[in-house]
């Protein structure tokens, strides 16, 4: 019976209560705050610890370095080496090109689709197209991998006559796959925000469902779009699993996409179970995790913002 | 009502404190040893404890893998009885061992392991020198045609920095230096055979237990002498160019159930399961 009673309570315990569930919303802030802080600590030995910086400064790190008397200044990743080499640009370099194949491959894709099913689709293809892209995004990171290691690194090898099976190529198509979902999902949010009455006018004004998508729907959801493609790149660079597999994990400093590469997220998968605690190397590795973190961060910000930007302007487009 | 609900919490809180007491105490009761390390041995360290535990079914024995550096960790974390290394134990890890444990470890070798050289079975090449193998791994042989095969550029595979057998082959293929850019690194000895078995043109490295779909390359220490594949008399003679101990390392002097199972594998009936996994034994 009292069970539907409103009791009047102390103001204690309401006081109490308001500050737990405050607490509880701030534990993902406190968390984000605290993984930061502790992973940017390991790496504080390269800025201040002379023993750290007679193996690997910034400058290392950046620049090319001469490290045998009869080679040219060369940017090298060999941390477990006589003389440790730690150039994060081949790195750097590697997880660059494995992005830029994944957004070639998910951007046109994504957008598309995206147009596709707001625009064009009658109501039942996009209630069966819309869940089995965003079902894409469920695929564990580990099996997309293993199929792009097995199945997808033979075909290109066939395909395309290919001297490594394992190359940027087969591990951004692999990392397109999961992007795509990110791609298309924002952009067809944005798209179906679109306010009708911008729509009509257009077809009032007789132009065709074509020229109302490209020249007035695209325009107007382009911040979404551009969300869209900023989100999935963060996730490309973030993405750990299937460049461990796919990519051939060889740090190699070349512009051709059909060269093996080594990411900044594998190179922390594969090296941190071994590296001595407190050393060098694991400092760099932290420092690289803390690259990843920022980069990450920003861009998922900066998504966000677009967003918010956006909404707030077909709402008040709208009113 | 209230005062129920109190009394619920605190018989959940009691049956939840009973639970955890009765795991950890029945952790307890069965004896488990735990092994830890390199890689190449988890198929040989399972073999040992699958008959062990047939033996003596009052212990538990796990076996985990992660390479040999992750077996030593643990090692010195105190989160494992028995390190498995395919690499000898590092100065900075004694030195580690004595400031936490007080104690040197204990090495017990417990098999001999040659290291193979994986070809694909297409590639007409059967024999390589010490020294081509050498180059060919630094990067300064990039072409089949250079050792007498195929036009065609020389794929490498080898195993991530954290494995034993880097650092085996590193220190005594490559004399120290360092693997040429371009090798393509890849967990587990598994992933390598893999790798070559679907690359026409690879090659790669790793324990002679492994090899399924690949054929092993004989070698030979110079262009002269006969080349030797690894196989139980030539790595047990020494003839076979790429051949090592495969180790257990412990904190201590082993006792109890550890010591049972140390006995077991230096046995004639441990020694025959390494025989039968792929490996040599050690006497």
């Amino acid at each position: 019976m009292d069970r539907y009673q409103f009791k009047p309570k102390s103001k204690v315990r309401e006081f109490i209560g308001e500050k737990l569930i405050a607490l509880t919303a701030l534990a993902a802030l406190i968390g984000i705050v605290l993984i930061f802080v502790f992973i940017f600590k390991e790496s504080i030995p390269i800025f201040v610890d002379k023993a750290t910086q007679e193996e690997v400064t910034i400058d290392r790190m950046v620049f090319k370095q001469t490290f045998y008397e009869d080679e040219d200044a060369k940017w090298i990743w060999q941390p477990n080496s006589d003389i440790p080499k730690y150039s994060l640009m081949p790195l750097f370099i590697g997880t660059l090109k494995a992005a830029i194949i994944a957004m070639l491959f998910a951007t046109p894709l994504g957008v598309m689709a995206a147009i596709y099913t707001s625009e064009f689709a009658s109501k039942r293809t996009k209630e069966i197209i819309k869940p089995v892209i965003e079902l894409l995004a469920g695929i564990p990171s580990v099996v997309l991998g293993f199929f792009a290691l097995i199945v997808l690194a033979t075909f290109l090898q066939n395909a395309f006559g290919l001297t490594f099976r394992l190359n940027a190529l087969n591990a951004g198509l692999a990392l397109g796959i999961t992007i795509i979902p990110v791609i298309f999902t924002i952009s067809e949010d944005a798209m179906t925000a679109v306010p009708q009455s911008l729509r009509d006018a257009a077809i009032a004004l007789g132009a065709n469902p074509w020229q109302v998508s490209f020249t007035m729907v695209l325009p107007a959801a382009m911040p979404g779009i551009a969300a869209g493609i900023v989100l999935g790149f963060g996730r490309a660079i973030g993405e750990t699993m299937i460049v461990l597999m796919a990519s051939g994990n060889a740090a190699i400093s070349s512009l051709s996409f059909t060269d093996s590469i080594r990411t900044f997220s594998a190179t922390i998968a594969a090296e941190l179970a071994e590296v001595v605690f407190g050393s060098p190397h694991y400092s760099v590795l932290f420092l690289i995790g803390t690259l990843l973190f920022v980069f990450t961060f920003l861009t998922n910000l900066s998504g966000d913002i677009i967003l918010t930007k956006l909404r707030e302007r077909l709402q008040g487009r709208m009113s | 009502m209230k005062q129920r609900f109190c009394a619920n919490m605190a018989m959940v809180a009691l049956f939840a404190i009973v639970l955890t007491l009765g795991i950890s105490v029945s952790l307890n009761a069965g004896q488990t040893v735990t092994l830890k390390g390199s890689d190449t041995m988890l198929m040989l360290g399972q073999r040992w404890a699958e008959a062990f535990m047939a033996g003596n079914p009052s212990t538990i024995i796990q076996v985990t893998g992660g390479g040999s550096g992750v077996g030593f960790a643990a090692l010195i974390n105190g989160s494992t009885d028995i390190c498995e290394a395919s690499r000898p134990i590092k100065p900075g890890e004694i030195d580690k061992l004595k400031q936490r444990f007080n104690s040197q470890g204990v090495e017990i070798p417990v098999a001999r392991d040659g290291l193979a050289v994986y070809l694909n079975a297409e590639n007409p090449i059967a024999e390589l020198t010490v020294d081509q193998l050498r180059l060919i791994y630094l990067g300064t042989i990039t072409n089949w045609k250079e050792v007498g095969g195929p036009d065609q550029r020389i794929i490498l595979y080898g195993r991530e920095n954290s494995s034993g057998t880097y650092s085996f082959f590193k220190d005594n293929v490559l004399k120290g230096k360092d693997f040429a850019a371009q090798t393509q690194t890849l967990p587990g000895t598994a992933a390598v055979v893999n790798a070559v078995a679907k690359d026409k043109f690879g090659i790669g490295y790793g324990g002679a237990a492994y090899a399924k779909g690949v054929k092993y390359a004989k070698l030979k220490q110079t262009a002269e002498a006969p080349g030797y594949e690894p196989n139980l008399e030539t790595v047990r003679s020494g003839d076979y160019p790429l051949s090592r101990y495969l180790f257990w390392y412990l904190r201590n002097k082993p006792q109890g159930d550890v010591k049972k199972l140390v006995d077991f594998v230096l046995s004639n009936e441990g020694q025959e399961i390494v025989n039968k996994v792929g490996y040599f034994p050690v006497k």
